[in-house]
């Protein structure tokens, strides 16, 4: 008998294999599919007039679920819509997020807003240029194809010309979008492509109005909240009266352990608010964990394990086998301006102006914790201090919301201190770092590596509780919500770039997400990247030392992806880096390398450094980026957040750590927290290889794993010792020095 | 109580009492957005204005020790038609992230630029050692820097 063998490549082409592959789609995928899946945000937002209207006097206006943070995302966007739009960047108008216009898309963060919101507005733009292509050919007569689109003006060949303010009221662009018109190829780009000034900075350099701190609403109130002085403590009693006797208090609001005050004058709420802390009496409260001994705990709590990548082939009993632990501490967000938010409460009702990262997300938690539906609360976005995560944006704007209720009609605004800010804004999650490798024959046979961290996800909308601060302090309180992780093919979360892009024959890398969080933390720019980037890259130096290997012929001959080959030959050239070079003992120099979430760009950083061999002090001298991010949108725009990234990454890298003891958080100001001074900066060069036929890839987040790497690498260069615990601080480089 | 100041070559009368930080009559009274608070603690220079020519830290000057001081704040460097060499420095430079610290940048150097006749690059590094800012834009910073200096021939 003749049976047929059931092979893999045969199961996954027959029948078999589509079954399997839908049902294990998620349900609300399911559902979509009867709509076909549009590109982008265009699929949870299918109206063409969702994304772009245009007017009667010849302008669009632009809506993007997009949030400005100070990283040029609007100015892109506009540039995307305008270009497919064939309007003047003059001509058209992007707003800001607020929940009772704009598109939901959800997050703004994870270098996704070109991705999704870009895609989004190039098919639309494209589109309803069609639509008004195909109204101006039956109003002027002509064959549609032969009408030329310039500057909003659309003309036939016999001269005749209709503009698209005179077809703007009869195109419908209410309709659902059909991603099926083509956007311009980028040989044809005027506008994408151009390093255009951004929108936002004239009014940063004038002192004009651009932040959410600097809203100023008639009959405004001033508020300010009080934090217990431990997670977990409760409020006994306060005395209100101290509070009260300020000058322009105008109410105190205390609802179980959630404590404020809000005054005619800002200055008298502060006043009042110090009142309040030498009248309060807290009880119980958390006991932190050791740090001295954090990261053994961390790795000996309970934990969901799973398995990130596994790749299986016979390593040979003679491989010899290295490893090496990694540890990275809690990191404050430490924004220059402490969270700030302004909410009104009218009628039933709630308008909250707030810096957070998704307004849609933040409704969904103010109303949990308000008790009242979501309409009732609209969400208005307004830029704050440069934000790299979930910081304490979304905390303030239910803080105001609650002080608000106490004042009906009357604008509140609430501005954290700084020592809320330190000690209440979530961290980047402390990790730990286990990897091992197999060398035979000079090339790297089997990577093992395995993680221990919190989740970086515990932003506002989890199904399964609050993740608002104040929600969990008032009498009726609520739990945050369960803990999750980004699934790897979306990039993961605490496994972000865990896997390595290496071409490894056996591999298994391995994920202990550990649920009992005594630290509060959240997402900080990368999530698990720089961690885990960190540990890797850091270790394919190890191994290439034990190899007696070069690190960049190292790391090419275990590569086979061609981009990232280039970006690592780009910036071994841009740095003049020299195979076999010997550190001397105050200079190194590193190299790292890696594609962010393994799906977006493509980043190589070589760094330099000096030791200053008496106090231990590291300085990161000078430091070369190589970037391929795809089709580049706007060249300066992205050179700036490479640049930015590396530069953010050098002070975590050399300085940063949340100090805490057993009692609470100790990093309360900016002298618990130092972080890289202007003459410690080191001088940056960023080149990028445009692609332009490739679609363009997130990049705000790309420098930063390579470059703490790359750090780590050129200081271990120069000293000959191998630091594997962050940060690099003069301290521990000191004592590592003997 | 009422307190007079100095504000951008106008005289301006506050209702606030003595001990009031400066930035809080700034921001909330006279409307003026540029100076910022970051830490009220002098630790991170957002909030730095030029009294009599000398940058002060705004978060915590008490209003009540200025008497008749020159209170200068960015909104006194120019306009956007007329921006002062450093404003449109930074432009051209594009040097903002975020921009919450760039109010400090700018006043501390504009007192570099004032006080000394020739600027290098590290005299500009070292004048803005005190203003901390978390997005990484220091080196254009410095460049808009420098480029105003050149600009006003201090270089
Ligand atoms: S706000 Fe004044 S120095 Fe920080
Ligand atoms: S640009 Fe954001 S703090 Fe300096």
């Amino acid at each position: 008998m003749n049976a047929p063998t059931l092979t893999r490549r045969g199961f996954n082409k027959g029948a078999g294999g589509i079954v399997l592959a839908f049902s294990l789609l998620p349900a609300e995928v399911l559902a979509q599919a009867a709509a076909a899946r549009l590109p982008g945000s265009l699929n949870n937002n299918r109206l063409l007039d969702a994304w772009i209207r245009i007017n009667a006097d010849g302008t669009a206006t632009v809506h993007t679920g997009k949030v400005e943070l100070g990283q040029g995302i609007l100015t892109a966007l506009w540039q995307i819509a305008a270009e497919e739009l064939d309007l003047p960047l003059s001509r058209v108008t992007i707003t800001q997020v607020d929940t009772s216009r704009s598109p939901n898309e959800g997050f703004t963060f994870g270098s996704q807003s070109i991705e999704n919101s870009g895609v989004a507005l190039r098919l639309a733009g494209a589109e309803a240029r069609a639509i008004l292509i195909e109204l101006a050919a039956k109003k002027l007569g002509a064959d549609a194809a032969a009408l030329k689109v310039a500057d909003g003006v659309i003309s036939a060949p016999d001269g005749k010309r209709v503009t698209y303010g005179e077809l703007a009221a009869e195109a419908n662009l209410k309709r659902e979008a059909s991603a099926k018109v083509r956007p311009k190829p980028a040989s044809e780009h005027k506008i994408v492509g151009k390093s255009i000034p951004r929108l936002d900075i004239p009014a940063k350099v004038m002192g004009g109005a651009a932040y959410v701190q600097d809203l100023r609403l008639p009959g405004m109130l001033h508020g300010r909240v009080v934090r217990p002085p431990r997670y977990g403590a409760k409020l006994e009693s306060v005395d209100e009266a101290a509070a009260r006797r300020v000058p322009g208090v105008v109410a105190v609001v205390r609802d179980g352990s959630f404590l404020g005050v809000i005054a005619e004058r800002e200055e008298n709420a502060v006043k009042a608010r110090a009142a309040l802390i030498a009248g309060a009496k807290w009880s119980g409260g958390d006991t932190l964990p050791d740090p001295a001994k954090l990261y053994e705990h961390l790795r000996s709590r309970p934990a969901q394990t799973t398995v990130s990548s596994e790749k299986k082939a016979t390593v040979l009993a003679s491989a010899k086998v290295i490893e090496a632990t990694y540890n990275k501490p809690y990191m404050s967000h430490a924004s220059i301006g402490p969270s700030c938010a302004v909410a009104q409460f009218a009628d039933g009702r709630y308008t909250v102006w707030s810096h957070g990262q998704g307004m849609f997300p933040l409704r969904v938690d103010l109303a949990k914790a308000l008790k009242v539906p979501p309409p009732q609360i609209r969400c208005i976005h307004f830029e704050g201090s440069g934000c790299y995560g979930h910081n304490g944006a979304d905390d303030a704007a239910l803080d105001a919301a609650l002080l608000a209720r106490a004042a009906p009609g009357r604008p509140v605004r609430v501005q954290w201190m700084r020592d809320d800010e330190f000690a209440w804004s979530p961290y980047g999650c402390a990790m730990s770092m286990k990897v091992k490798g197999a060398l035979d024959g000079g090339k790297i046979v089997h990577w093992d590596y395995e993680l221990w961290s919190n989740t970086h996800s515990m932003r506002p909308a989890n199904p399964a509780g609050n993740n608002l601060l104040a929600s969990w302090h008032v009498a009726d309180a609520q739990k945050h919500g369960s803990v999750t992780n980004v699934p790897i093919q979306f990039g993961g979360g605490s496994d972000r770039n865990a896997v390595p892009l290496y071409d490894f024959p056996s591999q298994r890398v391995v994920n202990h997400l550990v649920g009992e969080m005594p630290l509060r933390a959240s997402a900080l720019r990368t999530l698990g990247a720089y961690s885990n980037v960190w540990a890797s890259e850091c270790f394919m130096d190890e191994l290439a030392l034990a190899a007696g290997a070069d690190p960049v012929a190292f790391r090419l001959a275990h590569m086979t992806d061609p981009r990232a080959k280039a970006v690592i030959e780009k910036v071994a050239a841009m740095a003049n880096w020299k195979p076999g070079e010997k550190g001397s003992l105050s200079r190194g120099r590193g190299i790292a390398f890696s594609k962010y979430k393994n799906l977006a760009c493509y980043v190589a950083v070589i760094a330099d450094v000096e030791i200053d061999r008496a106090s231990g002090k590291v300085r990161v001298r000078e430091a070369w980026a190589a970037t391929d991010a795809g089709l580049v949108i706007n060249p300066d725009g992205l050179k700036n957040q490479i640049e930015g990234g590396i530069v953010q990454t050098a002070s975590w890298t050399l300085l940063e750590e949340v100090r805490f003891d057993r009692n609470g958080i100790r990093t309360r100001d900016w002298s618990g927290y130092p972080i890289l001074a202007m003459p410690d900066v080191p001088k940056v060069s960023v080149e990028l290889i445009n692609r332009p036929n490739e679609r363009p890839l997130g990049s705000g987040e790309g420098s930063q794993g390579p470059a703490g790497a790359a750090i780590g690498n050129a200081v271990a260069h120069a000293t000959g010792k191998r630091l594997r615990d962050l940060p690099l601080d003069a301290a521990r480089v000191k004592a590592a020095l003997g | 109580m009422a307190i007079n100041l100095k504000v951008n070559g106008s005289s301006r009368s506050v209702p606030a009492e003595p001990d009031t930080p400066l930035l809080y009559v700034l921001r909330n009274d006279l409307q003026l957005n540029g100076a910022k608070f970051g830490c009220g603690l002098a630790q991170c220079g957002a909030c730095t204005v030029m009294v009599d020519g000398k940058p002060v830290r705004s978060c915590v000057t008490q209003i009540g020790t200025l008497g008749g001081a020159e209170i200068t704040t960015i909104e006194g460097l120019g306009t956007a038609q007329k921006p002062h060499p450093l404003q449109k420095a930074f432009i051209d430079e594009q040097a903002v992230q975020c921009g919450y610290c760039i109010n400090g940048m700018i006043m501390s150097a504009k007192e570099l630029l004032d006080r000394k006749a020739r600027v290098s690059e590290a005299d500009v590094r070292d004048a803005l050692a005190g203003n901390l800012c978390r997005c990484g834009t220091h080196n254009r910073i410095v460049a808009a820097i420098l480029r105003a200096a050149k600009e006003m021939g201090r270089t």
